[in-house]
């Protein structure tokens, strides 16, 4: 399991520096693939097989699709580039690097034992049926739908912000049909 | 069930033991990855295999229908040298790559598409307990990776170089992501029904006779069978919703430039996510590797779990388990001349006629497909005036569970894990305090178990708090 976790770490950093080092739109869209996929990849490595899915469904199959499907209707080239002048380059490695310092200053911030011990003792799994690790789909399903029958009776799921991020999803396809809507021709008389 | 390598046997088998000459001991990290390699070797070999058949039979199928006189003459028996003909042709042509082409992608997009129906096996079951990872998520996984196949197809049509290959693959994108929703939809039907995404468990449900299968489930699984297998067809991109490579308007489409055996990985792909998805439709709604034949699934399933529980080699559950395997490869291969066949006899559509096609009908047919089987249960069940408290369960299981045992044989339900429940009608009921006595059925009294009880009570507690 180690070594596959390195292949796909590995893997991940590099198709993420490549995004970055690469110029052509869909050369970047080709190197998120990979970052992305191999991403998915480290979720099912942890057993978390419900959001591996969703994160090749999601982020490769739909956003990445769409990407080069917009950069094929709107290039004017046959070859889309994105050139930065010197000074984006440095705002962005700076933006970076700060970004870097967070990440590290957050992480080095974690009591890992402790967590990991606390994490062990509170069993998550009760109040299913099954158990065994990687079988998230059907808590997140009852998580989601406002129930939570492993944290006891007064805990809260996420009903509200699921019914929130649907709600928002269909205004959202209702704007879009509104703009992409056949345009009725006004007469001039 | 996690992520659970059905190589947990043959890696078992392998911990411990000692090479035969050597007298080397296999460690148990050594024996997964043996057991890695002769499941990958085994998909590796039916992804190559069923282009290898599907050709052949697209070819002759072709051949008959429009009467090509070509592959009605081939040589070796019923002609099964023609995709070997095929094969060989297309290896000795030369690897070429335009000099207007984005070489990198050009090079890399037909191992997308490959990748990606090939990975695509990887949770397919071939029969109860055949599959290489039996995922909780199955189905969900099963279409996460189908629908990466269009990116390398895009990827192709853009990297061309040519007009006639990105219009091939704008149109790919523009299909595909809108085919996607009805597919996904439509799938998600026979779940309502099955109460699980766990592919294994959906064809071991179906056990019994032909009236467990979902198709005849209820009248909307029904109708959501015929609207998947059109919305699979297209999301093949096979005809009459070929526009991607519709020869008579844009040459070869996406793959206009590509030649030699970079070309023959487009259908290479092409074919095995055609015979993917058949076999998703003939799990979901055909019963998967089960004969349908009332006397004889019982005790197929029996030995399949008996074999299973006995925790060595048993001939008998092996062979019950081939039979349900040739079972399920016949019916996919029966859905996939079925799209061969209507492949060869319809004329293509315009492509606004495609893309009305899937978001005037086919969308708003699957979504009240979907409502309809969501209400079905609900209704259902009020009719017999039973409650759904018990929700916990799937609902096959709830339903079996509930339901005195005079109806409940007329429809078993397995446990995941367990044979067909076959129970004769004069049987009491599993849980013993419910008289047999029909429709008045309290609600009390049918409760299949505390737990449910104390977690019913616990909702009510959370709905009113919320």
């Amino acid at each position: 399991m180690n070594s596959l976790f390195t292949v796909f770490a590995l893997a991940a950093c590099l198709g993420a520096i490549a995004v970055v080092v690469s110029q052509s739109v869909v050369r970047m869209a080709f190197w998120l693939v990979v970052s992305l996929g191999s991403v998915a990849a480290l979720f099912f490595l942890a057993d978390a097989d419900f959001i591996g899915a969703a994160q090749l469904l999601i982020y490769v199959g739909g956003t990445l699709v769409l990407l080069v499907f917009g950069v094929m209707l709107t290039a004017s080239g046959p070859y889309m580039k994105i050139e930065t002048s010197p000074a984006e380059t440095v705002v962005a490695g700076l933006i970076g690097l700060l970004f870097l310092f967070m990440v590290f200053s957050s992480l080095s911030g974690v009591e890992w034992t402790g967590t990991e011990n606390r994490m062990l003792a509170t069993d998550t799994s009760a109040g299913f049926d099954d158990q065994s690790e990687g079988n998230t789909l059907r808590p997140l399903g009852f998580a989601l739908l406002g129930v939570r029958p492993d944290l006891g009776t007064n805990t809260p799921g996420y009903l509200l912000p699921f019914e929130i991020a649907s709600v928002h999803l269909l205004v959202v396809l209702i704007g879009a049909a509104y703009l992409a809507r056949a345009k009725r021709r006004r007469d001039v008389n | 069930m996690s992520i659970t390598l059905a190589a947990n046997t043959i890696s078992d088998f392998l911990d411990g033991s000692v090479v035969p000459v050597l007298g080397w001991e296999i460690s148990s990290g050594t024996a997964l990855v043996i057991a890695a390699i002769i499941h990958a070797v085994l998909l590796f070999h039916v992804f190559a295999l069923c282009p290898f058949f599907l050709i052949w039979l697209e070819r002759k199928g072709s051949g008959r229908i429009q009467d090509r006189l070509g592959p009605t003459r081939v040589g070796g028996k019923f002609g099964w040298l023609q995709s070997l003909a095929d094969g060989i042709k297309l290896i000795q042509k030369e690897d070429l790559c335009p000099p207007a082409a984005d070489a990198m992608l050009f090079r890399s997009a037909p191992y997308i598409v490959c990748l990606a129906s090939f990975a695509a096996f990887v949770v397919l079951p071939f029969s109860s307990g055949w599959v290489a990872v039996s995922a909780d998520c199955g189905l969900f996984i099963m279409l996460a990776v189908l629908s990466l196949e269009v990116f390398g197809i895009i990827m192709a049509g853009y990297s061309s170089g040519s007009k006639w290959s990105l219009f091939g693959g704008m149109r790919e994108a523009a299909q595909m992501v809108s085919y996607e929703i009805p597919l996904a939809i439509c799938a998600l039907i026979p779940i309502v029904a099955a109460g699980s995404l766990n592919l294994g468990e959906i064809g071991d449900m179906q056990g019994g006779h032909l009236g467990n299968w979902f198709i005849f489930h209820d009248p909307f699984t029904f109708i959501a069978f015929f609207v998947y297998f059109v919305v699979a067809t297209a999301s093949c991109k096979r005809a009459p919703f070929d526009l991607a490579e519709a020869e008579s308007e844009l040459v070869g489409g996406f793959h206009t430039e590509y030649s030699g055996m970079r070309w023959s990985f487009f259908f290479m792909g092409e074919y095995a996510s055609m015979f993917a998805v058949c076999g998703v439709a003939s799990i979901l709604f055909l019963g998967g590797w089960n004969t349908g034949i009332p006397g004889l699934d019982g005790s197929l399933q029996q030995l399949r779990a008996a074999g299973a529980a006995s925790g060595e080699f048993s001939a008998s559950g092996y062979l019950a388990n081939v039979l349900g395997a040739v079972v399920f490869i016949s019916k996919a291969a029966l859905l996939v001349f079925v799209q061969i066949w209507v492949r060869w006899t319809l004329p293509r559509l315009r492509i606004d006629q495609v893309m009305v096609t899937c978001l005037k009908y086919l969308v708003p047919i699957s979504c009240f497909l979907f409502l309809g089987a969501t209400i079905w249960p609900l209704l259902w069940l009020a009719g017999k005036q039973i409650s759904t408290a018990p929700f916990q369960q799937p609902l096959g299981q709830r339903v079996a569970a509930v339901l005195p045992a005079g109806e409940s044989s007329e429809r078993p339900q397995v446990t995941p894990s367990g044979p067909v429940i076959d129970e004769p009608v004069s049987e009491e009921p599993a849980d013993g305090d419910t008289e047999p006595s029909g429709d008045s059925v309290s609600v009390e009294g049918t409760a299949p178990a505390s737990a449910a009880d104390a977690l019913a009570v616990e909702v009510a507690a959370s709905e009113v708090q919320s």
